[in-house]
């Protein structure tokens, strides 16, 4: 996982496979970031995360309540098509933007 | 051409990849999509997971996944497991259904086994395991070229 702040928004880089195995590690190292509470905006870039499964869907919706707590907000960008799959059959689509481009911003 | 495959693991997490690999190993005889493989690796890993965290209760035990496959080029694959069972598996199939023990589970993992799958069967005894069977007719490219069509057509 690779970090960079883009203005407001901290971009967070998630690659390989997030699964019930992966995701306890993703969620730890995302709240981690998140203890530094002037981090409000976060964009997951998704470009080489090649699996994800339901669990996945879980630290995603687990991070967005953090954010959205503080009044924040969670993006992603780059999904390959089998993780948008799943993203927008959970629903996440409507709760979590979608960015484009390859900079940091709220979508 | 037909085929059968029979794989039995250790109920851990770090199986759960292992599981994906196989099963798409075994599939790919059926020559899917990068789409139709996605699925069924997807609705392997929802079935797997359930069977490692739910069936067992992250306390282990053996998983067993069975595959097979005739000319019609129908995939069916089981995953098996000698767990706690399900009390009410139609309310465990229900969106968002959760054991609410708090570990940020989505509670869609049948639900993602019904969209990315065409048929699933849970048969459940309650203290003697669960068998979860999936169905998936492998289109192939003819499926992309259908698709294309029906998106062509609006």
């Amino acid at each position: 996982m690779t970090v960079w702040p883009y203005q407001e928004a901290v971009t967070v880089v998630i690659g390989g496979e997030l699964d019930h195995c992966s995701a306890p590690q993703v969620r730890q190292q995302l709240d981690d970031l998140l203890l530094d509470e002037s981090i409000v905006h976060v964009v997951l870039d998704l470009e080489n995360l090649t699996f994800m499964d339901s669990s996945g869907i879980g630290v995603l919706l687990g991070r967005l309540r953090k954010l959205a707590a503080r009044g924040g907000s969670l993006s992603v960008k780059g999904m390959q098509p089998s993780v948008e799959k799943l993203f927008r059959l959970s629903g996440l689509d409507r709760v979590i933007g979608i960015a484009d481009g390859r900079k940091g911003g709220r979508a | 051409m037909e085929n059968r495959m029979e794989l039995r693991f250790d109920a851990l997490p770090q199986n759960e990849a292992f599981a994906r690999v196989v099963i798409a190993a075994f599939a790919v005889q059926l020559c899917p999509t990068l789409p139709e493989m996605a699925d069924i690796k997807t609705a392997v890993s929802e079935a797997v997971t359930n069977a490692i965290i739910h069936g067992y209760r992250g306390e282990g035990g053996t998983v067993t996944m069975t595959a097979d496959f005739g000319e019609r080029k129908m995939l069916t694959i089981s995953i098996h497991d000698d767990g706690c069972g399900i009390r009410d598996v139609e309310a465990a199939m229900q969106p968002f259904y959760s054991t609410g023990d708090g570990a940020e589970r989505s509670g869609m993992g049948f639900c993602v086994m019904q969209t990315f799958m065409d048929a699933v069967e849970v048969d459940s005894v309650p203290g003697e395991g669960t068998t979860v069977t999936l169905r998936k007719y492998i289109l192939g490219e003819a499926g992309l070229h259908r698709e294309r069509m029906l998106d062509e057509i609006g």
